[in-house]
């Protein structure tokens, strides 16, 4: 439609901005956590993750001097470098009042004659007339000047070092247990339902239909009590049996609805061929029927993928709380609750827990989307 | 055992004992009950394929009555007891839903899901549409389509943390890390504000996660309808002289009014679903309670299953119209 007349250069520039903004705006929330995740705390809650970018000049918080005396001619001096990391100085300043008054490379006198000199670099010299051994050093407010700076450090510490008890490696693990029987299992069993509802002739089937269509909108809120009453009626308990049940009865409607509308659109006479050849149901069910549908198979396993990988509350009713049960979100969940305040740890986790979804999402989009599609209740 | 190991088991168990049941429920039919040879095979043939269709049915059937249509009756049940001590429950009538009415969380709940339920769908649907409007005629639309419809594979609780992180508030002097207030400062706000504790805005606030979530959805749907609008239409409206304003919602929005319809309602079942994002960033504090969350607290906190039920219950109730134009358009399809 490019070409069509009344399309004014104007209007297609609006058009872009606007679609820029949206963009930006969609994305900018998870890059920003994307950021934060490569920051180390201290960053994260000092200085806006959008800062990172870019070499800042900030004032830092105070950095007491520490370092070994050596005794040089009568006087004890220390030297030492006040930051382990590349930054430059611009101004700096020995009390909270002036953190700018000196700038690099002049000297400050300061009390009991003592002097101090800080270079561009960060490295000082402090001396004195008398040793400072076990005495409190004096603390130095710089002004610096900070290349863009990321760390690996959070994920290391995220993965493989369990903190409080949470432990994101594990969680990792116990959610794809969770996740990878709980897609597959209905799959199969939706896949023969979804078949006799589209091509075998019975009567109540058109009912059968309307009840999946209809079932396709319960909350699954009505069912965490009677269904955790009947697996601990059955001896099941809480445990992962008992969630993969629980995801396969969730998954079904969808999953036979999707599936149905996809059979019905074959081509009859593929089938009704097949028939006349003298296939049994089950022959044409498992050699014709289920490989030509792979599309909408795909489709429905990265959607109850996608549901069961980020699920909350079912793993919360159905799985118990020990360290070998919670999943991601339930561990993200405790985590947003203890450590509120410990930005990097959450981030990093957030961004574990995101990132397999994602790929998934970004791999297979055409199907989700073909899903989307043939799901929404016309 | 492990429960990796477990898993595997579980998968191989599922997989098979599925395959397995299908095979020899088949078998059994067409060799042992109604064997197709014989004096009257040709009457075999015909019972079983009256039977067959619901051997391939009955796993399904089974799992959605036990799992989803039970519940419903088994939930409405436990709404009408009250459990008493020594896992005894007595028959209440309708005290629990009385008794829940007259709570201020409960209706403090119901007034925020009301605000949900107008204000997500419909920003939602706005987004989607305008998304999937403006993409449709730019040449790297499909690359910002998959930019937006991304937080759909996020989880609520991943979004939550990402929002939590925008919404952060540091106190006045220091550096904003979170970037609304960031922008709020910027734009010549007074103070920094801790965005989540501020009734009835924070409700809005948490809104947006899912607005962001859901427009994605809303326009993936509403671009597919678009395009499927007849050409023809469209160049008449030009041929007549209409702007693309007028072209717009005039002749494209009209057509597609059935998909928006769709979107707006699958959006609303999922709003009177949310629960993660409530729980995760206020935890239903400063007034943003809803009902999915009041429901949880019921049944998982406070341990009060008739109350826990009963609200479940409205949850059900104000699904049930969606549900029975869904079934009713269902049935005049397959006509």
């Amino acid at each position: 439609m490019d070409n069509i007349a009344g399309r004014k250069p104007a209007l297609a520039w609006a058009v872009h901005i606007s679609v820029v903004a949206l963009v930006l705006l969609w994305v900018l929330p998870t890059f920003g956590l994307l950021v934060s995740s490569f920051r180390t705390g201290d960053q994260i809650s000092t200085s806006g993750w959008w800062r990172a970018l870019t070499t800042q000049e900030q004032q830092l918080s105070p950095i007491r001097l520490a370092g070994n005396e050596a005794e040089v001619d009568g006087t004890f001096v220390i030297e030492g470098a006040l930051f382990s990391n590349a930054r430059q100085v611009s101004a700096w300043g020995t009390s909270s009042r002036a953190p700018d008054a000196f700038a690099p490379g002049d000297v400050a006198e300061l009390a009991d004659g003592q002097t101090l000199t800080v270079g561009p670099t960060g490295s000082f010299r402090l001396t004195s007339p008398v040793s400072l051994e076990g005495s409190r050093l004096p603390r130095v407010f710089a002004t610096a000047a900070t290349p863009p700076e990321f760390t690996l450090q959070n994920y290391r510490k995220v993965l493989f070092t369990p903190s409080a008890g949470q432990s994101i490696g594990q969680a990792f693990l116990n959610t794809l247990t969770v996740a990878i029987p709980a897609t597959i299992i209905p799959i199969l069993i939706a896949a023969f339902a979804a078949y006799a509802l589209a091509w075998m002739d019975f009567p109540g089937r058109a009912l059968l239909v309307a009840a999946v269509v209809g079932l396709l909108v319960v909350p699954l809120q009505l069912a965490l009590i009677p269904l955790l009453q009947f697996h601990n009626a059955i001896g099941i308990g809480k445990g992962y049996l008992g969630i993969w049940l629980a995801h396969t009865g969730f998954g079904l409607p969808l999953a036979i609805y999707l599936l149905r509308n996809y059979m019905v659109s074959l081509p009859r006479d593929i089938i009704e061929n097949a028939r006349v050849d003298g296939a049994t149901e089950f022959q044409i069910f498992l050699k014709i029927i289920l490989p030509l549908s792979f599309p909408a198979l795909a489709s429905f396993a990265i959607f109850q993928f996608l549901w069961t990988w980020n699920d909350l509350l079912v793993a919360l009713v159905f799985l118990g709380t020990g360290n070998d049960q919670l999943v991601l979100t339930g561990t993200l969940v405790n985590l947003m609750g203890s450590r509120g305040g410990d930005w990097e740890i959450l981030a990093t986790s957030a961004f574990v827990s995101i990132a397999v979804p994602l790929l998934v999402f970004f791999a297979m989009q055409k199907y989700l989307v073909r899903g989307l599609l043939a799901g929404s209740v016309k | 055992m492990h429960p990796a190991l477990q898993a595997v088991l579980m998968i191989a168990i599922g997989v098979g004992g599925c395959i397995g049941y299908f095979l020899a429920s088949n078998l059994l039919l067409d060799r042992v009950l109604f064997p197709a040879r014989g004096a009257n095979a040709g009457r075999n043939v015909t019972r079983a394929n009256l039977i067959r269709p619901w051997l391939f049915l009955l796993p399904a059937i089974v799992a959605l009555g036990l799992y989803l249509a039970y519940p419903v009756f088994a939930t409405f049940w436990l709404s009408l007891h009250q459990q008493r001590a020594g896992n005894v429950s007595e028959f209440v009538g309708l005290a629990n839903y009385t008794g829940m009415l007259a709570e201020p969380k409960f209706r403090e709940s119901m007034r925020n899901n009301m605000m949900w339920l107008v204000v997500v769908p419909a920003l939602a649907t706005l987004f989607g549409l305008l998304a999937a409007q403006l993409t449709d005629r730019i040449w790297w639309g499909n690359i910002a389509k998959s930019l937006i419809f991304m937080p759909m594979a996020i989880s609520f609780v991943g979004a939550s943390v990402i929002w939590k992180l925008v919404y952060d508030a540091r106190p006045a002097g220091q550096d904003q890390i979170g970037i609304l207030n960031a922008v709020y400062l910027w734009f010549g706000g007074t103070a920094p504000q801790t965005w989540l504790t501020i009734p009835l805005w924070n409700n809005l606030f948490l809104m947006i996660v899912l607005v962001w979530i859901q427009a994605g959805f809303a326009m993936v749907i509403l671009s597919a309808a678009l395009r499927a609008i007849p050409e023809e239409t469209i160049e008449a409206a030009i041929l007549d002289g209409a702007n693309p304003f007028q072209i717009f919602f005039r002749i494209k929005v009209p057509q597609i009014r059935g998909t928006i319809v769709v979107v707006w309602t699958t959006i609303t079942i999922t709003v009177l679903k949310v629960f993660d994002i409530v729980l995760a960033m206020t935890n239903g504090q400063w007034e943003t309670q809803v009902l999915a969350n009041y429901m949880f607290d019921k049944l998982f906190r406070a341990g009060d299953w008739g109350v826990g039920s009963a609200s479940a219950m409205v949850i059900m109730l104000l699904v049930t119209p969606i549900l029975i134009w869904n079934v009713t358009n269902a049935r005049k399809e397959m006509r």
